[in-house]
């Protein structure tokens, strides 16, 4: 589950796109040139990453559910989960699983048409999702590759204990910096890793001031689609480096201009001019539809002023930060606190706490076929949502890279409903 | 029915307990004894400790396809499987008020999150959360599933169960190492002469046990056994012999169980009901009797799709059950939407092949009541390991 740096062909795009945009494909251009240049690449997940002690060691990450979403945008997933599903792969799974088996299978031909280098280690650092352990024993098989695991036990209990930490850190030491070790021939640095945390908390304090400014009014920013393109360099190979750090700087600048200006969100379609609804969103998008599922909000004036996706990398607008003073601990206490490793009645005191601090009409589930770990309990979660915000919820169905599980009429018909409701809600509170 | 009259009360017995939904026979041991009730979801919890601590620890395994979904459809969307729906179902039409706390194993995401929606619907009852480790080191994952267990004694404490002693846990462990020793009789018996104990009736003894204690439910696997060792009754007939893979939480309807054996298969292992040969082999009843819970957990439990598998090639287990059982070919039988199950069968299937023996697959909901095309492709799978194994 992760939030995509991706093309969105011959849309209207800030400048931030498009230099985020570049600095993913020189991250694809190093690994399609892997093979020469002997660099080794590590692949890992976005919920949990452990990119600050991959770059420590010189290893390049490689993102699967990235290259699935990019996929999915263009259009390649169908053909690929076709192939999982013809060599036995369930219709009922995870369709990031197919998508990137499906690759694999096809030459595996990343997202910018050219060549993935396979894997040197699989880091399966297993957060908030039990597919993820699945996911690379089946890529074990495949590639005959390394793996190294390390296993985040959940927040049950909606809190960190300590013996959750130890336990991660214990991994750390004994599981994953040997096999590091391993696998490129160099010691661990903690000097090293230290500079790249250091650098993670700036690029952070700036992203966080981005996905908050959605709490003026007009937004200047879309905290779901949007941020999607912000949040590419954070939660992919990027975390820790300067090109973050002054990326998350510049990005900064930049929302801040539209905040001054009173500018609304830049959508494919051009800018929001008049922000008629301001609703939170859980649940990843719909990447097979991004484009199409973005604009049925933006015909409305509807803009995404928080979002539970763009927590999966990470939440760190409670005041979580890498803490260069704990290296170690620090990484734990990331993994721990991704979004989808919350129980669930933490979600529902996020989310609700999302529609006061951001002044919403409303909020609304996209609910995928593929992730029960989004999805399961998500009905439950509108409820409590409504109940104890006060606000609308609404609910649609659909998946991640699958193309058979959106049905655009439907959707849309759901959302104009939805919007007309929270419409009628308004002219009710004013007369 | 068999000639012995015995053993149809006893079978009769258990049916009545695997019927119990609403667990009047839990209500009653709680009205006997005053002691806790704690019910825990598939598949694994180490039983021992709870009974070392007098409470009674109750397998919830969702619900039979009798039961009507009302409320429980209002949680979920169509494609998460059944297990979670009919959990809740129970809770909220007061078939769980018997029970004090439900644990929740770590087994994949919807149970994982079930936890905290019953942390919110059932305020006032025990949600425990059993986070087992998928790192299977001692000094690592061993220490942190000890704290886990530690903090689940203290919980269980709290609502007024006795503390856990070193003394207590060891006698528990031995009588669930006698409990455990004569499923593997059962399943031993099952594998020799398959026709002594067709799989629709051990399946109910699996399910009664779950309702009482141990000290029950021992001398009902001892007194079945031994009566369906004697019956002479019981004789073989042409059925492949299959093992079933992919059941181990979502519980196929027994009818599904009747239909496999009637299409012309005898089961000779399965993974249902999982909690009584999670753990291998006995554990030993010396030295710490809390570690010695730990180290069967890292060291001796099967090879469940919802471990991690580290070192071993995935599917080796299956290999070895199906030398062990004498498969002569494999069902793949998964609940629909069941991620660990379906998201492993690629796996497995390979391991079948690599055992160079038939597969076929199908999936199922606990509440299933249509079998005819399962009963067709059953038939047609077990006629054609005849055929071949006839040649
Ligand atoms: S199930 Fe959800 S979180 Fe897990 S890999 Fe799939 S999309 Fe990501
Ligand atoms: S049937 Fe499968 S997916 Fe459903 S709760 Fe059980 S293990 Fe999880």
């Amino acid at each position: 589950m992760s939030p995509a740096p991706a093309a969105v062909a011959s849309a209207q795009k800030d400048s931030s796109q498009v230099r985020q945009k570049a600095m993913i494909a020189r991250h694809f251009d190093r690994l399609a040139a892997a093979p020469e240049t002997g660099a080794r690449c590590a692949y890992t997940f976005v919920p949990g990453n452990l990119t600050e002690l991959l770059l420590s060691f010189d290893l390049l990450p490689v993102l699967p559910e990235i290259n699935a979403l990019q996929s999915a945008m263009r259009g390649k997933t169908a053909e690929y989960i076709a192939v999982a599903e013809k060599l036995g792969h369930s219709e009922d799974v995870c369709t990031y699983v197919k998508s990137d088996i499906g690759m694999m299978k096809s030459g595996n031909v990343g997202p910018t048409g050219q060549r993935l280098p396979s894997p040197d280690l699989l880091l399966l650092s297993y957060t908030g999702c039990f597919t993820f352990m699945k996911w690379f024993e089946l890529l074990r098989e495949e590639y005959q590759a390394p793996v190294a695991m390390l296993h985040v036990p959940y927040q049950a209990d909606g809190r960190i204990t300590d013996s959750m930490r130890a336990y991660v850190v214990d991994q750390l030491k004994t599981a994953v910096i040997p096999k590091l070790e391993a696998v490129t021939g160099r010691r661990y640095d903690e000097d090293k890793l230290k500079v790249l945390l250091a650098r993670s908390a700036l690029a952070e304090d700036d992203l966080v001031w981005v996905l908050q400014s959605a709490k003026n009014v007009p937004s200047p920013i879309d905290a779901y689609f949007g941020a999607v393109y912000y949040l590419g360099p954070i939660f992919s190979a990027f975390r820790g480096t300067e090109e973050a750090v002054e990326y998350y700087r510049s990005l900064r600048e930049e929302i801040a201009e539209r905040v001054r200006e009173g500018k609304g969100p830049v959508t494919p379609e051009g800018e929001v001019t008049h922000e008629r609804f301001r609703v939170v969103v859980e649940g990843p998008p719909s990447w097979t539809h991004f484009r199409a599922f973005w604009k049925m909000f933006a015909d409305e004036g509807a803009v995404a002023v928080a979002s539970t996706y763009s927590k999966v990398g990470g939440v760190y607008d409670f005041g979580f930060r890498h803490d260069p003073g704990r290296p170690l601990e620090t990484l734990a206490e990331y993994c721990l606190g991704c979004y989808t490793n919350l129980s669930l009645p933490t979600r529902i005191d996020l989310l609700t706490r999302y529609v006061a601090e951001y002044r919403a009409d409303g909020f609304l589930i996209n609910s995928v076929k593929s992730c029960n770990s989004f999805s399961a309990g998500q009905l439950h979660i509108l409820r409590e949502v409504e109940a104890r915000s006060g606000r609308p919820g609404g609910f649609v169905e659909s998946d991640l890279v699958d193309p058979r599980y959106f049905s655009a009429a439907n959707i849309k018909n759901r959302l104009e409903s939805y919007f007309q409701m929270l419409e009628q809600k308004r002219v009710g509170a004013v007369s | 029915m068999s000639h012995e009259p015995r053993l149809d009360a006893l079978v009769q017995r258990a049916d009545d307990l695997f019927r119990d939904q609403a667990l009047a026979s839990v209500a009653d041991w709680k009205a006997r004894t005053g002691g806790l009730a704690v019910g825990f979801l598939p598949i694994y919890v180490p039983r021992e400790l709870l009974h070392a601590q007098g409470v009674l620890p109750v397998g919830v395994m969702g619900g039979r396809p009798e039961l009507e979904i009302i409320k429980g459809d209002a949680f979920y969307q169509s494609y998460i499987c059944h297990l979670p729906r009919s959990t809740i179902e129970l809770g909220l039409n007061g078939a769980y008020a018997p029970l004090d706390g439900l644990i929740f194993p770590a087994i994949c995401d919807v149970i994982r999150n079930l936890s905290g929606m019953w942390q919110m619907l059932f305020p006032d009852v025990l949600v425990h959360y059993l986070d087992v480790p998928q790192n299977f080191d001692p000094a690592i994952g061993g220490t942190f599933y000890r704290r886990d267990l530690e903090a689940l004694a203290a919980a269980l404490e709290a609502r007024g169960a006795r503390p856990l002693t070193g003394e207590a846990l060891s006698r528990s462990i031995a009588l669930y190492n006698e409990n455990r020793r004569l499923v593997r009789e059962l399943y031993d018996l099952r594998r020799r002469e398959p026709w002594k104990v067709p799989t629709h009736e051990l399946y109910v003894f699996l399910r009664a046990a779950l309702l009482v204690p141990v000290e029950e439910s021992t001398p009902m696997f001892a007194e079945y056994l031994a009566l369906v060792s004697a019956d002479g009754s019981r004789r073989p007939q042409d059925q492949a012999r299959v093992l079933v893979a992919g059941s181990f939480c979502e519980q196929p309807p027994l009818a599904l169980i009747k239909t496999l054996e009637r299409a012309g298969c005898y089961i000779v292992d399965d993974d249902f009901v999982q909690v009584h040969r999670f753990i291998r082999s006995d554990i030993p009843v010396d030295g710490d009797p809390l570690q010695r819970l730990v180290d069967a957990f890292l060291t001796d439990a099967v090879a469940s799709p919802t471990r991690y598998i580290a070192d071993e090639v995935k599917g080796a287990d299956l290999e070895r059950r199906i030398a062990e059982s004498g498969a002569e070919g494999v069902l793949f039988c998964a609940p629909s939407f069941c991620d660990p199950a379906l998201l492993d069968q690629p796996m497995a299937v390979r391991a079948a092949e690599r055992a160079a023996i038939p597969w076929t697959a199908f999936k199922y909901a606990e509440n299933s009541g249509q079998f005819q095309v399962i009963r067709e492709q059953a038939g047609t799978f077990s006629d054609s390991i005849k055929l071949w194994s006839a040649t």
